[in-house]
């Protein structure tokens, strides 16, 4: 099988030891304390993959309330509660912090660096983000929040909603927005200053590119969201008046201000995974990137007409006729450069050697799901045709296919990529090759029949729809389909926990990569790196293998025993 | 053809087969080697049966995407045909609907291709290409002309979607349009639409009939959840909520309007038949029970519009006159005191 292969092939070198500093405290104080970046970033991915499984299991109930018309599993006060805690916690605890988790285990790895630029910062980061993860679901004692994780005014105003739990999501969106705040300008920080020498902006990783990109988006969204929930804020409790229509405030603010932050976000979500995929198509198609400037440079453009569609969340706003045009305009406008990206993509494995390991299924299910998000995206752009489908299912079925597609299924991608990185150790392949099909399939049978519901007028977020709405089978397809994702999803939770322990020892550079973190060492030990190479292409790691065998004298493939420190 | 250019075409055929795409060169000679291999493939000798056989299954999966489209139009688009503004809508959705097929069947085919005619085999040697400016120019051209090709369609069925039409001469009679409406409030070209105020409230709808309806409503009359109108009659709604934003949707009548506290906001429909009910909800979550704040829209006859308006009116008077017995009876009881 192609994976032992990639188990017992040799690896040129590694020039990265193990530095044995004397442990003088507790393991779980050394956790707890820690400044080094491959353990926050473990921290990161543990804890938001743990949110991501408790906001799964939100879906799932919903999934079971809408599987029969008229059901009374729940009540539709925590019908509402359940899809304002799944919106908010998939956002802000699991896709936005993984990602977080990925940039800093690997990031400084990538660029040859020891750590992040400010260590004691990142561990605010973490230890913020779980802080603010731990207020909201607090909530959960006494009142959840329930005004959707839009949190559209003056439904969320007091008046409209006196709880508390709203209170809790506001400090939520306080709390984890610091935390990605300062994550972001350490990113930034480091990615300007700490890169390896010879690695100039055309030599960039482009997982690196895509996190300077999103560490910049996060720096100009954050601010506006930050200042949108503290004016709620005011507006509940001390006596403000900027989103009450009846003193002269207006809710339609609100909504500017959240979607100046929200679409942003979006991005902000599926760039890293952007990033992920451009890694890892070149490994494994052993091929280079094709159009490394565009990939690039595709992402800096998204980033920058990110900021300049989020009206297009507002199409049934009464707003003129002109600036309808204008948004749908620029929605069109960020279709280029995404549809660059899938080109570029699909280019990498023309011609290339495909090495179909799992890493590369998630990433060309990724691929295949995320083209469909991106052309009901453009039925949407179109107003008119956004009037009939906004705020239906079909909607609910889109940012699914982009976000399940261009978050979850990338992240899944990096998890299986990285894991022998992380642990030392592989994943089971047949085991997550099948966890990819059943999640694929799972995942295409909850939300394609969601455009149907949605076309066929069943609006978002009700509790109930009756029975002779022809709405019942399609909602029924896509409970067995949820139930089918969340299994698919397990598999793989067994699979990581299982090989953590058990799995085949993987070596330093498993799946021949080509960037500077399979360089090292698996997991890599403290300092990183003892001797920071040299970078002389965007592919640092295939110049070292080539130097190797020059030196060696021998074909890299033919070896049969690590070859010894040149 | 010369036997040279013959030879030529061979060898570029021979070319070919490891890959034309990459190969930059005269455009002309590389659309001329992307049919010869076209050809090259249809050729029994060249084309294997598997490659036939995937190429039908390719063709089939389009031809049924397509037909299917029409044969499944409920399930695959909006739903349509109580108004000429959803009809538009609905024409408009499948225009971008055939475009997106093709571009769904040609990317997902170009992705599904690669990774199975290129996977990992023994002796095979992946490409190092760099990537080819002119090919990617083309395709970030390419993506741009047809979204430029589908803001036209849209700008061009905008006043059709946006712009009510005329009453039909069959239609309620009206009188000329009211100077007191509103001057963002859309009319049909000869100014006489039936202005029915659509009101939001947790969780109900609240319709007042008559042109004043927005800064006079009192003594008009009124009702809640099921509005009732006349058909061929251009209706122009005064969409408004007066707690939190809800959003009115018919969706065989058209498009979502959100009702926002302090703003105004208008659709219109006109009805084709008499005797049609439509039914639509609050598409904006307005709390908790949004999924109950029903909307119907009970279309009759001119004359019979007449006869329900009279009666409607009868009956709040009615309601009225016992609230106002009921009030002096608590008053005389010294229960209200």
């Amino acid at each position: 099988m192609a994976t032992t292969d990639f188990a017992t092939r040799p690896v040129p070198q590694v020039l990265a030891h193990e530095v044995h500093a004397e442990r003088t405290r507790a393991r779980w104080i050394d956790w707890l304390t820690t400044t080094d970046h491959k353990k926050i970033g473990i921290m990161y991915i543990v804890s938001s993959f743990a949110f991501f499984l408790i906001g799964g299991i939100e879906a799932l109930l919903m999934r079971v309330q809408l599987a029969v018309p008229n059901n009374n599993f729940l009540t539709p006060e925590h019908f509402n509660e359940l899809f304002t805690l799944h919106g908010t916690t998939m956002i802000f605890l699991f896709v936005v912090p993984i990602m977080a988790g990925f940039a800093n285990y690997f990031l400084p790895l990538m660029i040859g660096a020891r750590d992040m630029a400010f260590p004691r910062l990142n561990a605010l980061s973490l230890w913020l983000l779980l802080f603010g993860g731990i207020v909201f679901y607090a909530s959960l004692l006494w009142q959840p929040p329930e005004a959707g994780w839009f949190s559209y005014t003056p439904l969320s105003n007091e008046m409209y909603t006196p709880s508390g739990g709203q209170d809790a999501w506001i400090f939520l969106i306080h709390i984890t927005g610091i935390s990605s705040l300062v994550g972001a300008v350490n990113f930034y920080a480091t990615i300007v200053n700490m890169r390896a020498p010879g690695m100039g902006w055309g030599r960039l990783p482009l997982f690196v590119w895509t996190i300077l990109i999103y560490a910049l988006l996060l720096i100009l969204a954050l601010p506006v969201i930050a200042g949108a929930v503290t004016m709620l804020l005011t507006d509940r409790h001390f006596g403000t008046h900027f989103f009450d229509p009846t003193e002269g405030g207006s809710p339609v603010l609100w909504q500017h201000l959240f979607w100046f932050f929200g679409h942003p976000e979006v991005y902000i979500m599926i760039l890293p995974g952007f990033g992920i995929v451009s890694e890892v198509l070149p490994v494994f198609a052993r091929k280079p990137i094709f159009g490394y400037k565009a990939v690039a440079a595709s992402t800096a453009v998204i980033a920058f007409l990110a900021a300049l569609v989020w009206a297009h969340h507002m199409f049934s706003v009464p707003v003129p006729t002109v600036v309808l045009g204008f948004f749908m305009l620029s929605s069109f406008l960020i279709a280029v450069p995404t549809g660059v990206k899938i080109f570029n993509w699909i280019a990498t494995l023309w011609r290339g050697s495909i090495v179909t390991a799992s890493p590369l299924y998630f990433a060309a299910g990724f691929i295949a799901i995320f083209v469909i998000g991106g052309i009901t995206g453009i039925f949407l752009a179109v107003f008119p045709v956004d009037w009939q489908l906004t705020d239906t299912y079909f909607v609910v079925a889109h940012f699914h296919y982009v976000l399940m597609g261009g978050a979850v299924f990338t992240i899944f991608c990096g998890l299986y990529y990285w894991y022998p990185k992380m642990t030392g150790r592989l994943c089971s392949e047949p085991l997550a090759k099948a966890s990819f099909w059943v999640m694929f399939v799972g995942f295409n049978m909850t939300f394609l029949v969601q455009h149907a519901a949605g076309l066929s007028g069943m609006p978002r977020r009700v509790y109930q729809y009756p029975a002779d709405a022809g709405l019942t089978l399609y909602n029924q397809i896509s409970t067995v389909g949820s139930f089918v994702l969340g299994v698919g999803i397990l598999m793989s939770v067994w699979n990581f926990v299982r090989s953590w322990k058990t799995g085949a020892v993987a070596g330093p550079d498993p799946w021949k990569g080509n960037t500077l973190e399979w360089f090292t060492q698996s997991p890599p030990p403290v300092n990183n790196f003892d001797e920071i190479p040299r970078v002389r292409s965007v592919e640092p790691m295939k110049d070292i293998r080539r130097q190797v065998e020059r030196q060696s004298g021998i074909e890299h493939d033919q070896v049969t025993q690590p070859s010894t420190t040149a | 053809m010369s036997d040279q250019a013959r030879k030529q075409a061979k060898a570029r055929r021979d070319g070919a087969l490891s890959d034309p795409i990459f190969r930059s060169g005269a455009p002309g000679a590389s659309l001329r080697r992307n049919v010869d291999r076209i050809r090259a493939a249809l050729r029994p000798e060249t084309a294997s049966i598997r490659r036939r056989a995937v190429a039908a299954l390719l063709l089939a999966t389009i031809g049924s995407l397509v037909f299917a489209s029409g044969a499944f139009a409920d399930f695959f688009t909006p739903e349509s045909g109580g108004s000429p503004n959803a009809d538009q809508i609905d024409s408009l959705y499948k225009i971008i609907l055939y475009i997106a097929i093709v571009v769904f069947v040609v990317v997902e085919g170009a992705l599904f291709y690669s990774l199975w005619r290129f996977r990992a085999k023994k002796g095979a040697v992946a490409a190092q290409i760099h990537g080819n400016t002119r090919l990617e120019i083309s395709w970030t051209v390419g993506a741009a002309l047809i979204l430029v090709a589908l803001a036209a369609v849209t700008f061009s069925k905008l006043s059709s979607i946006q712009d009510p039409p005329n009453s039909d001469p069959d239609g309620l009679e009206l009188a000329d349009g009211v100077l007191t409406a509103s001057v963002d409030m859309p009319r049909p070209p000869n100014g006489r639409a039936l202005v029915i105020c659509v009101s939001g409230r947790q969780y109900i709808w609240r319709y007042t009939y008559g042109a004043d309806c927005r800064r006079n409503p009192f003594g008009l009359v009124y009702s809640y959840e099921e509005m009732v109108v006349p058909a061929k009659t251009t209706v122009v709604l005064d969409i408004e909520a007066t707690d939190v934003i809800h959003s009115w949707w018919i969706p065989k009548l058209g498009g979502k309007f959100d009702a926002v506290p302090g703003y105004k906001n208008y659709t219109w429909f006109k009805a084709p038949k008499a005797g049609e009910t439509y039914v639509g909800q609050c598409a904006e979550l307005c709390g908790r029970n949004h999924a109950d704040m029903t909307a119907r829209v009970r279309v009759v006859t001119p004359d019979e519009y007449t006869a329900w308006l009279d009666q409607q009116r009868r009956d709040i008077a009615d309601a009225d006159r016992q609230v106002q017995e009921l009030r002096r009876e608590l008053f005389s009881d010294g229960d209200l005191n």
